[in-house]
């Protein structure tokens, strides 16, 4: 005799069917398809064997184990001809699909935030743009099954405050954060990194607010080391800086989302930047760990090889360095510090930090050579030391520049720790690459490398 | 019908009410607040002479840095020592 049948001889046995009202056969079955009654059961696994007494359950079985079973029910040789034990199939109230709908639905949402209402005639693309959420391309309209989904990317709980974000000094929870990832195109995978980014962007010492409000053209570079960097599939080769890749083009842009929508930084209010650049958008990639002659940029602050870490860099677009023939490191770091020398402008100096972009036909040049990073770091300071007189106001016939009185002195167009090298770009292509920095310095802004945490 | 998540601060602006502008300079203190940028102390002390010459006493103040916030106790400081006060970017 089938199991439930036998049950139901002996006790008064209710049963619940989550797909199909027809099966089991011989027992009429209540149909669950709408997974109310398995959802509000907290159903794992079907099928599930409960014991109810004067209304309340008292004992559950999980799957089908036939000793569990006879002695949940008292009914003794139930399932003969079936094996000992069978695990069960997961519910379908815990589905990674359908749970999110179904916590909506009965009402247990975790998240506070406002809810917005967009009438069914309105398009919900467009009614992001009304709002003002969209830093001009199309969002993600972030509904609460996205919302939910995004936050299973990380272990920390909504209401958790990440930051304070400038220039209106809000308080952001992990939920606000969530929001504009969904909107920026992330996937739950990326959260982690994105969190990382929002608070290591609202310390003190990177000091979003400045470079927001700043009229130059520069927003925050991310750049992302260790294993996540594969995990969440970023791309730190071919078009390593260009389109294309979700996690590069999304990271970026939640982190510069959240700062418009909950810090409200919005360009003509408080983003005063006279040109800007396109990767205000966002502008994220990896380093090319493991084509790198040296340690990743993350250990140049402090980490551990092998620690997930996002490096905020207050910079604008990058700008290439073409060197095709050198094939000697020393010619190679000339060319390099001469492009370097220019940046801004060639009667600068001090003001502004770089990162240097080596690619890997140039990497190679300075491994063959046995160039550590630091050796070609020391090698660019030197070689972009400016004769005072080439950098006073007047000199090349250009009025810019610094007072007369460094005259006689050399001038280093970087501060001691304001060069930055990291590997990264496709294999073919004897290229690297420069991002000038912004107001560099604890008066403006200081590079911050920050752990990425799930 | 969608519902959305409202991705912003939910900020009711608070109403606040202005301070009562001032009938007269003579005799009041005002505060002049460079925000460090180049060149706005000369506009400020051209401000402190105008005002200086209708009767008022001037304090100066000066943000660190133009890049950031004013400091709170920057803020506090201005808001108690001062009737009025001028905020000045010059660049």
């Amino acid at each position: 005799m089938p199991v439930l049948q036998a049950i139901a001889k002996k006790l008064p046995l209710t049963v619940y069917t989550q797909d199909d009202p027809e099966f089991p056969s011989g027992v009429e079955a209540v149909d669950d398809t709408d997974l109310s009654t398995s959802w509000h059961h907290e159903i794992e696994a079907v099928p599930t064997l409960l014991r109810v007494e004067a209304g309340r359950e008292v004992e559950r079985a999980l799957g089908w184990h036939r000793g569990e079973w006879q002695a949940l029910t008292g009914v003794e040789d139930l399932g003969p001809g079936l094996p000992e034990l069978r695990p069960g199939c997961g519910s379908l109230s815990v589905d990674p699909v359908r749970g999110p709908e179904l916590a909506i639905r009965f009402g247990k949402s975790k998240l506070r935030s406002r809810r917005v209402e967009v009438a069914a005639l309105e398009d919900e693309m467009q009614a992001c743009f009304d709002r003002g959420w969209s830093d001009g391309l199309p969002v993600v309209p972030p509904t609460e099954a996205r919302v939910l989904a995004m936050l299973e990317g990380t272990t920390r709980p909504p209401d958790e405050i990440v930051a304070t974000i400038p220039p209106d000094l809000v308080p952001c929870s992990v939920e606000k954060v969530a929001i504009n990832a969904v909107m920026a195109g992330c996937r739950p995978s990326y959260l982690p990194v994105v969190l990382a980014a929002v608070e290591a962007a609202c310390t003190d010492r990177f000091n979003i607010h400045g470079l927001l409000a700043t009229t130059m053209s520069a927003g925050p570079v991310l750049i992302v080391n260790g294993p996540i960097r594969k995990k969440i599939g970023m791309n730190s080769g071919k078009n390593v800086l260009g389109q294309g890749n979700r996690a590069n083009s999304t990271i970026g842009r939640a982190l510069q989302l959240v700062i418009r929508n909950v810090g409200g930084g919005r360009p003509g209010e408080v983003d005063r930047a006279t040109l800007g650049n396109p990767g205000k958008v966002g502008f994220c990639f990896a380093e090319d760990e493991e084509g790198s002659p040296w340690t990743p940029l993350s250990a140049d602050f402090g980490f551990d090889e092998g620690t997930n870490t996002v490096t905020l860099f207050p910079g604008e677009g990058p700008r290439t360095i073409f060197d095709q023939l050198s094939r000697e490191p020393e010619s190679l770091a000339r060319s390099i510090a001469a492009s370097l020398r220019t940046m801004y402008s060639p009667k600068t100096a001090l003001a502004f930090d770089a990162i240097v972009i080596i690619s890997p036909e140039h990497s190679r040049i300075f491994r063959e050579a046995g160039w550590s990073k630091d050796d070609l770091r020391a090698k660019l300071h030197e070689l972009t030391l400016i004769p005072g007189e080439e950098i006073v106001r007047g000199a090349l016939g250009i009025a810019e520049g610094l007072p007369e009185s460094v005259r006689d002195h050399s001038i280093p167009k970087f501060r001691p720790d304001g060069l930055h090298i990291v590997h990264a770009g496709g294999g073919a292509g004897l290229f690297s690459a420069i991002i000038a920095g912004w107001a560099n310095g604890e008066m403006g802004s200081q590079t911050v490398s920050w752990e990425i945490k799930p | 019908m969608t519902t959305l998540l409202d991705p912003t601060s939910e900020r009711v602006p608070a109403e606040r009410p202005r301070a009562e502008r001032l009938s007269t300079l003579d005799g009041q203190t005002v505060g002049l607040l460079d925000i460090a940028k180049m060149r706005g102390d000369l506009f400020l002390d051209r401000l402190e002479t105008r005002l200086t010459e209708q009767g008022a006493r001037v304090i100066r103040y000066k943000k660190p840095t133009f890049t950031k916030p004013a400091p709170v106790d920057l803020r506090h400081e201005i808001a108690e020592q001062c009737d009025a006060v001028v905020e000045a970017l010059a660049d």
